[in-house]
C-alpha cells in the first residue's frame, strides 16, 4: 500500500486542527485542536519513519508524545486560572491586554 | 513482557495485519482495508470535534481520532507508539481535559459572539488552502517517495527493542532532557493551580467579647434600615430624618401606639436619629450631643391628618 495515503490523511487532520483553532472560541476546544495538530504530524512522522525504514521518525514521534504530554499540563493550568479569575474559559474573554 | 502484549493485541487488531507485521513490506492488501476503515474514522472524530457544540462532545470525537491513529500506528509496525498513544493520549490527556472540562462547567459553550468580522470564514479559507497546499504537494511528490519499511531496521533487536537501542544510545541526551521538561512542567502546573490563602488572625471569643463591652454598643448592630425597638409590629418605622413612617402602622389597629410615638417626639422625650445611635435613646444623653435641640423633629405625622407629610412616602405603604 501506498503510505502517501497516511500523509494525506495526516494533512487533511492538520488542516482540520488549524481551523479549529482559529474558528473554536473554547479555550479548551482550540487546546484540543492543537493535540489534534501534533497528533497529525506524528502520523507523518510515523510514516516517514516507515518509508526510509529509519526508527528516527517513530523515536519523534515519541518525543512530540512527551513534549504535547508536558505542554497539555502547564496550559490546562493556565487556562484553570483565567477560570479562576475571569470566570470563563472563552478566549475572547481574556483581552486584559488588549489595548 | 511489552512485546507479548504487541503480539496479543495485533493478532486482536485482526489477521489483516499480523501477516503484514510479519512480512513487513506494506504491500498487503490487509493494511489498505484497515486504513479505509480506520482513516474515515478519524477524520470523522476529526470534524466531529471540529463541529459539535459542547465541549465534552469535542473531547469525546477527539478520542476517536486518538484510538484510529494509533491502531495507524500499529499497523505501520510502529507497535510501541501505537499503545502508547492508546494509553497516553485517550486515557491520560484527554481524561485531563475531560477533568478540567469538568472543573470549568461543562456546559460552556462556544460564544456565537464574532469578535472579528468574517474571522470564521476566513478560517475555513485558510484552513481549505492549507489542505489543498499539502495535498498537491504530496500528490506532485508521490512517485519519488521511497517505500522501505521498517523490517530491516527492527530485524536485528525486534521493534521494541531496536527502539530501545536507538534511545538510549543515540538519543539519550534528549531523552534525559525530556525528564527535566517534565519536572518543570509538573512544577508549573503547581505553581499555576495553587491558590495562596492569606492567613487572617482569628480573634479569639474573649477578645472580641471584650471589644464589645469596651465599645459604646454592647448590643449586635441593627441589621441595614431596620430600626425597630421591638418586635411588635405597633412600633412604626422611622423615616430617615427620624419622623415616623405614616403608613408603617396600620391606621385601624395600631393608631393609637403611632399617635403615642409622635407625642412622644413632639415633647421631646426622644430625640431623632442623630448618627447611628439609638433612636430611643434617653434625652439626658442626647443633650450631650451638639445640636441635638435643633435636631428634634416635630412629626407631622397622625393616621388621620397624614396627608401632606406622608404624601411622598405613600409608595412605602402597602
Amino acid at each position: 500500500m501506498n503510505p502517501t495515503h497516511y500523509l494525506m490523511l495526516s494533512a487533511l487532520l492538520f488542516g482540520i486542527g488549524a481551523v479549529g483553532v482559529l474558528i473554536r472560541r473554547n479555550a479548551i476546544v482550540v487546546f484540543m485542536s492543537i493535540e489534534l495538530m501534533l497528533n497529525a504530524v506524528n502520523l507523518s512522522f510515523v510514516t516517514f519513519a516507515r518509508m526510509q525504514g529509519n526508527l528516527d521518525g517513530v523515536i519523534i514521534a515519541l518525543f512530540v508524545m512527551v513534549v504535547a504530554a508536558a505542554e497539555v499540563v502547564v496550559g490546562l493550568a493556565i487556562i484553570m486560572s483565567i477560570f479562576r479569575s475571569r470566570r470563563s474559559a472563552s478566549v475572547d474573554d481574556a483581552n486584559l491586554l488588549k489595548y | 513482557m511489552i512485546a507479548h502484549l504487541t503480539t496479543a493485541v495485533t493478532t486482536a487488531v485482526g489477521a489483516a495485519v499480523t501477516p503484514l507485521t510479519a512480512t513487513g513490506g506494506g504491500a498487503g492488501g490487509a493494511e489498505e482495508i484497515v486504513f479505509w476503515i480506520v482513516g474515515p474514522l478519524a477524520l470523522l472524530g476529526a470534524i466531529g470535534m471540529l463541529f459539535s457544540k459542547g465541549a465534552v462532545h469535542s473531547a469525546l470525537w477527539l478520542v476517536l481520532t486518538m484510538m484510529c491513529l494509533g491502531v495507524l500506528y500499529i499497523t505501520q509496525q510502529a507497535e510501541f507508539l501505537g499503545f502508547a498513544q492508546i494509553i497516553v493520549y485517550t486515557g491520560a490527556i484527554m481524561m485531563l481535559f475531560l477533568f478540567v472540562l469538568m472543573l470549568t462547567g461543562r456546559d460552556a459553550g462556544d460564544s456565537v459572539i464574532e469578535v472579528l468580522r468574517g474571522q470564521r470564514v476566513a478560517a475555513g479559507l485558510l484552513g481549505l488552502g492549507l489542505v489543498g497546499l499539502l495535498v498537491a504537494v504530496l500528490m506532485h511528490a508521490v512517485g519519488t517517495l521511497p517505500n522501505v519499511g521498517l523490517t530491516d531496521a527492527i530485524a536485528e533487536r525486534g521493534a521494541v527493542g531496536s527502539l530501545a537501542a536507538s534511545i538510549f544510545t543515540t538519543y539519550l541526551f534528549p531523552f534525559e532532557l525530556t525528564s527535566a521538561l517534565l519536572i518543570t512542567a509538573a512544577v508549573g502546573a503547581m505553581v499555576l493551580a495553587h491558590v495562596e490563602r492569606t492567613k487572617r488572625e482569628r480573634r479569639s471569643q474573649k477578645a472580641t467579647v471584650l471589644a464589645r463591652m469596651r465599645s459604646d454598643r454592647m448590643s449586635p448592630l441593627p441589621g441595614p434600615g431596620v430600626h425597630a425597638t421591638s418586635a411588635s409590629n405597633a412600633t412604626p418605622a422611622m423615616l430617615p430624618d427620624g419622623s415616623i413612617a405614616p403608613g408603617s402602622v396600620s391606621h385601624l389597629v395600631e393608631m393609637a401606639v403611632s399617635e403615642q410615638v409622635a407625642r412622644r417626639f413632639r415633647e421631646g422625650e426622644l430625640v431623632p436619629i442623630n448618627g447611628p445611635e439609638h433612636p430611643y435613646r434617653p434625652k439626658r444623653a442626647a443633650i450631650d450631643h451638639e445640636g441635638s435641640a435643633e435636631n428634634i423633629v416635630i412629626p407631622a405625622v397622625s393616621a388621620a391628618s397624614g396627608g401632606s407629610a406622608g404624601a411622598a412616602h405613600e409608595g412605602s405603604e402597602s
